[in-house]
Protein backbone atom coordinates (compact mmCIF):
# COMPACT_ATOMS: atom_id res chain seq x y z
CA UNK A 1 0.00 0.00 0.00
CA UNK A 2 2.92 2.30 0.54
CA UNK A 3 3.64 2.26 -3.20
CA UNK A 4 0.05 3.27 -3.95
CA UNK A 5 0.30 6.05 -1.39
CA UNK A 6 3.59 7.28 -2.84
CA UNK A 7 2.32 7.40 -6.42
CA UNK A 8 -0.93 9.07 -5.36
CA UNK A 9 1.05 11.64 -3.36
CA UNK A 10 3.22 12.45 -6.36
CA UNK A 11 0.16 12.88 -8.58
CA UNK A 12 -1.55 15.05 -5.95
CA UNK A 13 1.41 17.37 -5.50
CA UNK A 14 2.04 17.65 -9.24
CA UNK A 15 -1.57 18.41 -10.12
CA UNK A 16 -2.02 20.87 -7.24
CA UNK A 17 1.11 22.72 -8.32
CA UNK A 18 -0.31 22.80 -11.83
CA UNK A 19 -3.54 24.34 -10.43
CA UNK A 20 -1.85 27.48 -9.19
CA UNK A 21 0.35 27.77 -12.29
CA UNK A 22 -2.47 27.65 -14.85
CA UNK A 23 -3.62 30.77 -16.61
CA UNK A 24 -7.08 29.59 -17.55
CA UNK A 25 -9.54 28.86 -14.78
CA UNK A 26 -11.04 25.85 -16.55
CA UNK A 27 -7.69 24.10 -16.92
CA UNK A 28 -6.92 24.78 -13.26
CA UNK A 29 -10.25 23.20 -12.37
CA UNK A 30 -9.40 20.09 -14.38
CA UNK A 31 -6.11 19.76 -12.53
CA UNK A 32 -7.83 20.28 -9.20
CA UNK A 33 -10.32 17.50 -9.92
CA UNK A 34 -7.41 15.15 -10.67
CA UNK A 35 -5.74 16.29 -7.46
CA UNK A 36 -8.84 15.42 -5.43
CA UNK A 37 -9.00 12.01 -7.08
CA UNK A 38 -5.38 11.40 -6.13
CA UNK A 39 -6.11 12.46 -2.57
CA UNK A 40 -9.03 10.03 -2.51
CA UNK A 41 -6.62 7.24 -3.49
CA UNK A 42 -4.33 8.29 -0.65
CA UNK A 43 -7.28 8.17 1.76
CA UNK A 44 -8.11 4.67 0.55
CA UNK A 45 -4.51 3.63 1.16
CA UNK A 46 -4.85 4.99 4.68
CA UNK A 47 -7.97 2.91 5.28
CA UNK A 48 -10.53 5.74 5.21
CA UNK A 49 -12.83 4.39 2.51
CA UNK A 50 -15.87 6.48 3.48
CA UNK A 51 -13.90 9.72 3.39
CA UNK A 52 -12.43 8.72 0.03
CA UNK A 53 -15.91 8.17 -1.40
CA UNK A 54 -17.06 11.52 0.00
CA UNK A 55 -14.02 13.19 -1.50
CA UNK A 56 -14.94 11.94 -4.95
CA UNK A 57 -18.70 12.42 -4.67
CA UNK A 58 -18.96 15.70 -2.79
CA UNK A 59 -15.70 17.52 -3.48
CA UNK A 60 -15.00 16.52 -7.05
CA UNK A 61 -18.59 15.76 -7.97
CA UNK A 62 -20.46 18.67 -6.42
CA UNK A 63 -18.25 21.51 -5.25
CA UNK A 64 -15.88 21.57 -8.22
CA UNK A 65 -18.73 21.12 -10.69
CA UNK A 66 -20.24 24.23 -9.08
CA UNK A 67 -16.95 25.97 -9.78
CA UNK A 68 -17.06 24.81 -13.39
CA UNK A 69 -20.62 26.11 -13.77
CA UNK A 70 -19.71 29.51 -12.38
CA UNK A 71 -16.57 29.87 -14.49
CA UNK A 72 -18.62 29.01 -17.56
CA UNK A 73 -21.36 31.43 -16.48
CA UNK A 74 -18.87 34.26 -16.15
CA UNK A 75 -18.84 33.90 -19.86
CA UNK A 76 -15.48 35.15 -21.00
CA UNK A 77 -13.98 33.52 -24.06
CA UNK A 78 -10.98 32.45 -22.02
CA UNK A 79 -13.14 30.41 -19.70
CA UNK A 80 -13.45 27.75 -22.39
CA UNK A 81 -10.98 24.91 -22.50
CA UNK A 82 -8.77 25.48 -25.47
CA UNK A 83 -5.73 23.94 -27.08
CA UNK A 84 -3.94 21.09 -25.40
CA UNK A 85 -4.88 22.03 -21.85
CA UNK A 86 -6.75 18.79 -21.32
CA UNK A 87 -3.76 16.54 -22.03
CA UNK A 88 -1.96 17.08 -18.73
CA UNK A 89 -4.94 16.24 -16.49
CA UNK A 90 -5.71 13.25 -18.71
CA UNK A 91 -2.20 11.85 -18.29
CA UNK A 92 -2.35 12.27 -14.51
CA UNK A 93 -5.78 10.63 -14.45
CA UNK A 94 -4.33 7.75 -16.50
CA UNK A 95 -1.73 7.24 -13.78
CA UNK A 96 -4.54 7.03 -11.23
CA UNK A 97 -6.40 4.56 -13.45
CA UNK A 98 -3.27 2.43 -13.57
CA UNK A 99 -3.18 2.50 -9.78
CA UNK A 100 -6.80 1.36 -9.65
CA UNK A 101 -6.13 -1.53 -12.03
CA UNK A 102 -3.04 -2.48 -10.06
CA UNK A 103 -4.98 -2.52 -6.80
CA UNK A 104 -7.61 -4.79 -8.35
CA UNK A 105 -5.29 -7.13 -10.24
CA UNK A 106 -2.57 -7.48 -7.63
CA UNK A 107 -5.16 -8.33 -4.97
CA UNK A 108 -7.77 -10.66 -6.43
CA UNK A 109 -9.43 -10.88 -3.02
CA UNK A 110 -10.69 -7.34 -3.48
CA UNK A 111 -13.06 -8.48 -6.21
CA UNK A 112 -14.58 -11.31 -4.18
CA UNK A 113 -16.88 -9.95 -1.48
CA UNK A 114 -17.04 -12.06 1.60
CA UNK A 115 -13.60 -13.56 1.09
CA UNK A 116 -12.38 -15.66 3.98
CA UNK A 117 -9.49 -13.43 4.84
CA UNK A 118 -9.01 -9.76 4.27
CA UNK A 119 -6.67 -9.13 1.36
CA UNK A 120 -3.34 -7.66 2.23
CA UNK A 121 -4.25 -4.45 0.43
CA UNK A 122 -6.69 -3.51 3.17
CA UNK A 123 -4.66 -1.52 5.64
CA UNK A 124 -4.81 -2.66 9.24
CA UNK A 125 -6.17 0.59 10.61
CA UNK A 126 -9.25 0.60 8.37
CA UNK A 127 -12.20 2.47 9.88
CA UNK A 128 -15.48 1.10 8.60
CA UNK A 129 -18.20 3.45 7.32
CA UNK A 130 -20.53 1.98 9.93
CA UNK A 131 -18.27 3.16 12.73
CA UNK A 132 -18.14 6.61 11.14
CA UNK A 133 -21.93 6.78 10.97
CA UNK A 134 -22.34 5.67 14.56
CA UNK A 135 -19.87 8.30 15.73
CA UNK A 136 -21.43 10.99 13.54
CA UNK A 137 -25.00 10.48 14.76
CA UNK A 138 -24.15 9.39 18.28
CA UNK A 139 -21.21 11.05 19.84
CA UNK A 140 -21.14 14.04 17.48
CA UNK A 141 -24.88 14.56 16.98
CA UNK A 142 -24.76 18.15 18.27
CA UNK A 143 -22.01 18.95 15.78
CA UNK A 144 -24.20 17.50 13.06
CA UNK A 145 -27.02 19.85 14.04
CA UNK A 146 -24.63 22.82 13.96
CA UNK A 147 -23.40 21.72 10.54
CA UNK A 148 -27.04 21.70 9.41
CA UNK A 149 -27.39 25.30 10.65
CA UNK A 150 -24.29 26.22 8.69
CA UNK A 151 -25.63 24.64 5.51
CA UNK A 152 -28.96 26.43 5.96
CA UNK A 153 -27.25 29.79 6.44
CA UNK A 154 -25.13 29.12 3.37
CA UNK A 155 -28.27 28.35 1.39
CA UNK A 156 -30.04 31.50 2.57
CA UNK A 157 -26.96 33.61 1.90
CA UNK A 158 -26.44 32.27 -1.60
CA UNK A 159 -30.14 32.72 -2.38
CA UNK A 160 -30.10 36.28 -1.11
CA UNK A 161 -27.00 37.18 -3.09
CA UNK A 162 -28.27 35.52 -6.23
CA UNK A 163 -31.74 37.08 -6.24
CA UNK A 164 -32.60 39.33 -9.17
CA UNK A 165 -33.88 42.15 -6.96
CA UNK A 166 -31.23 41.69 -4.31
CA UNK A 167 -30.22 44.91 -2.56
CA UNK A 168 -26.65 43.83 -3.19
CA UNK A 169 -27.23 44.53 -6.90
CA UNK A 170 -27.55 48.10 -8.07
CA UNK A 171 -30.53 47.49 -10.35
CA UNK A 172 -32.47 46.25 -7.35
CA UNK A 173 -32.58 49.75 -5.89
CA UNK A 174 -30.86 51.11 -2.84
CA UNK A 175 -32.30 50.22 0.50
CA UNK B 1 0.50 0.98 8.47
CA UNK B 2 3.95 1.84 9.66
CA UNK B 3 4.67 5.20 11.14
CA UNK B 4 6.76 6.02 8.11
CA UNK B 5 3.76 5.87 5.80
CA UNK B 6 1.80 8.13 8.11
CA UNK B 7 4.67 10.59 8.22
CA UNK B 8 4.81 10.63 4.43
CA UNK B 9 1.05 11.25 4.32
CA UNK B 10 1.40 14.12 6.81
CA UNK B 11 4.15 15.58 4.62
CA UNK B 12 1.73 15.38 1.68
CA UNK B 13 -0.93 17.24 3.66
CA UNK B 14 1.59 19.92 4.62
CA UNK B 15 2.77 20.25 1.03
CA UNK B 16 -0.78 20.66 -0.27
CA UNK B 17 -1.52 23.28 2.38
CA UNK B 18 1.65 25.18 1.46
CA UNK B 19 0.77 25.08 -2.24
CA UNK B 20 -2.70 26.43 -1.48
CA UNK B 21 -1.27 29.20 0.67
CA UNK B 22 1.23 30.13 -2.05
CA UNK B 23 -1.63 30.24 -4.54
CA UNK B 24 -3.70 32.58 -2.37
CA UNK B 25 -0.73 34.89 -1.96
CA UNK B 26 0.39 34.80 -5.59
CA UNK B 27 -2.85 34.87 -7.58
CA UNK B 28 -5.06 37.92 -7.82
CA UNK B 29 -8.13 36.39 -9.40
CA UNK B 30 -10.96 35.84 -6.94
CA UNK B 31 -11.87 32.50 -8.51
CA UNK B 32 -8.33 31.25 -8.09
CA UNK B 33 -8.19 32.45 -4.50
CA UNK B 34 -11.37 30.55 -3.70
CA UNK B 35 -9.88 27.47 -5.39
CA UNK B 36 -6.74 27.75 -3.29
CA UNK B 37 -8.85 28.07 -0.14
CA UNK B 38 -10.45 24.78 -1.19
CA UNK B 39 -7.00 23.20 -1.55
CA UNK B 40 -6.05 24.33 1.96
CA UNK B 41 -9.30 23.10 3.48
CA UNK B 42 -8.83 19.78 1.76
CA UNK B 43 -5.29 19.43 3.08
CA UNK B 44 -6.52 20.11 6.60
CA UNK B 45 -9.20 17.46 6.20
CA UNK B 46 -6.60 15.02 4.96
CA UNK B 47 -4.55 15.68 8.11
CA UNK B 48 -7.65 14.85 10.17
CA UNK B 49 -7.99 11.57 8.30
CA UNK B 50 -4.34 10.71 8.89
CA UNK B 51 -4.82 11.33 12.60
CA UNK B 52 -7.93 9.16 12.60
CA UNK B 53 -6.02 6.38 10.82
CA UNK B 54 -3.18 6.61 13.31
CA UNK B 55 -5.45 5.66 16.22
CA UNK B 56 -8.06 3.73 14.18
CA UNK B 57 -10.75 6.10 15.41
CA UNK B 58 -13.75 7.30 13.33
CA UNK B 59 -13.44 10.83 14.74
CA UNK B 60 -11.00 11.84 12.02
CA UNK B 61 -13.47 11.02 9.25
CA UNK B 62 -16.27 12.73 11.19
CA UNK B 63 -14.20 15.90 11.30
CA UNK B 64 -13.55 15.51 7.57
CA UNK B 65 -17.30 15.44 6.98
CA UNK B 66 -17.72 18.66 8.97
CA UNK B 67 -14.93 20.25 6.93
CA UNK B 68 -16.79 19.14 3.81
CA UNK B 69 -19.94 20.90 5.04
CA UNK B 70 -17.95 24.05 5.78
CA UNK B 71 -16.37 23.98 2.34
CA UNK B 72 -19.74 23.51 0.65
CA UNK B 73 -21.29 26.48 2.47
CA UNK B 74 -18.22 28.61 1.83
CA UNK B 75 -18.21 27.82 -1.87
CA UNK B 76 -21.93 28.51 -2.23
CA UNK B 77 -21.69 31.95 -0.64
CA UNK B 78 -18.32 32.77 -2.20
CA UNK B 79 -19.39 31.93 -5.73
CA UNK B 80 -22.62 33.88 -5.27
CA UNK B 81 -20.54 36.85 -4.14
CA UNK B 82 -18.26 36.53 -7.16
CA UNK B 83 -21.25 36.42 -9.53
CA UNK B 84 -22.81 39.44 -7.83
CA UNK B 85 -19.58 41.40 -7.98
CA UNK B 86 -19.12 40.54 -11.63
CA UNK B 87 -22.54 41.88 -12.49
CA UNK B 88 -22.03 45.00 -10.43
CA UNK B 89 -18.49 46.01 -11.13
CA UNK B 90 -18.20 45.40 -14.85
CA UNK B 91 -19.11 48.95 -15.81
CA UNK B 92 -17.50 50.82 -12.99
CA UNK B 93 -14.11 49.28 -12.47
CA UNK B 94 -11.08 48.87 -14.61
CA UNK B 95 -10.54 45.98 -16.94
CA UNK B 96 -7.92 44.51 -14.66
CA UNK B 97 -10.31 43.83 -11.83
CA UNK B 98 -13.01 42.69 -14.22
CA UNK B 99 -10.57 40.26 -15.75
CA UNK B 100 -9.52 39.12 -12.30
CA UNK B 101 -13.12 38.51 -11.32
CA UNK B 102 -13.83 36.45 -14.38
CA UNK B 103 -10.76 34.31 -13.97
CA UNK B 104 -9.40 35.65 -17.21
CA UNK B 105 -5.64 36.11 -17.39
CA UNK B 106 -4.85 39.79 -17.31
CA UNK B 107 -1.71 41.82 -17.37
CA UNK B 108 -1.08 41.85 -13.63
CA UNK B 109 -2.06 38.25 -13.04
CA UNK B 110 0.11 35.25 -13.54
Amino acid sequence: MNALLAVASAVAVASTLAVILQRRAVHALLYLIVSFFALAVAMLALGAAFAAALEVIVYAGAILVLFVFVVMMLGSEDARPRGAGWIGPSLLALVLLGELLYAFLAEPGLLAPGAASLPAAVPPQTVEPKAVGIALFGEYAICGEIAAFLLLSGLVGAFHLGRRDSPARPEGGER
Amino acid sequence: MSGQGLEAALALAAALFAIGLAGIVARRSLVFMLLCAEIMLNAAGFAFIIAGARWSQPAGQVMFIFLLVTAAAEVAVGLALILTLTGTLTDTLTGTLTGALSGRPSKGDR
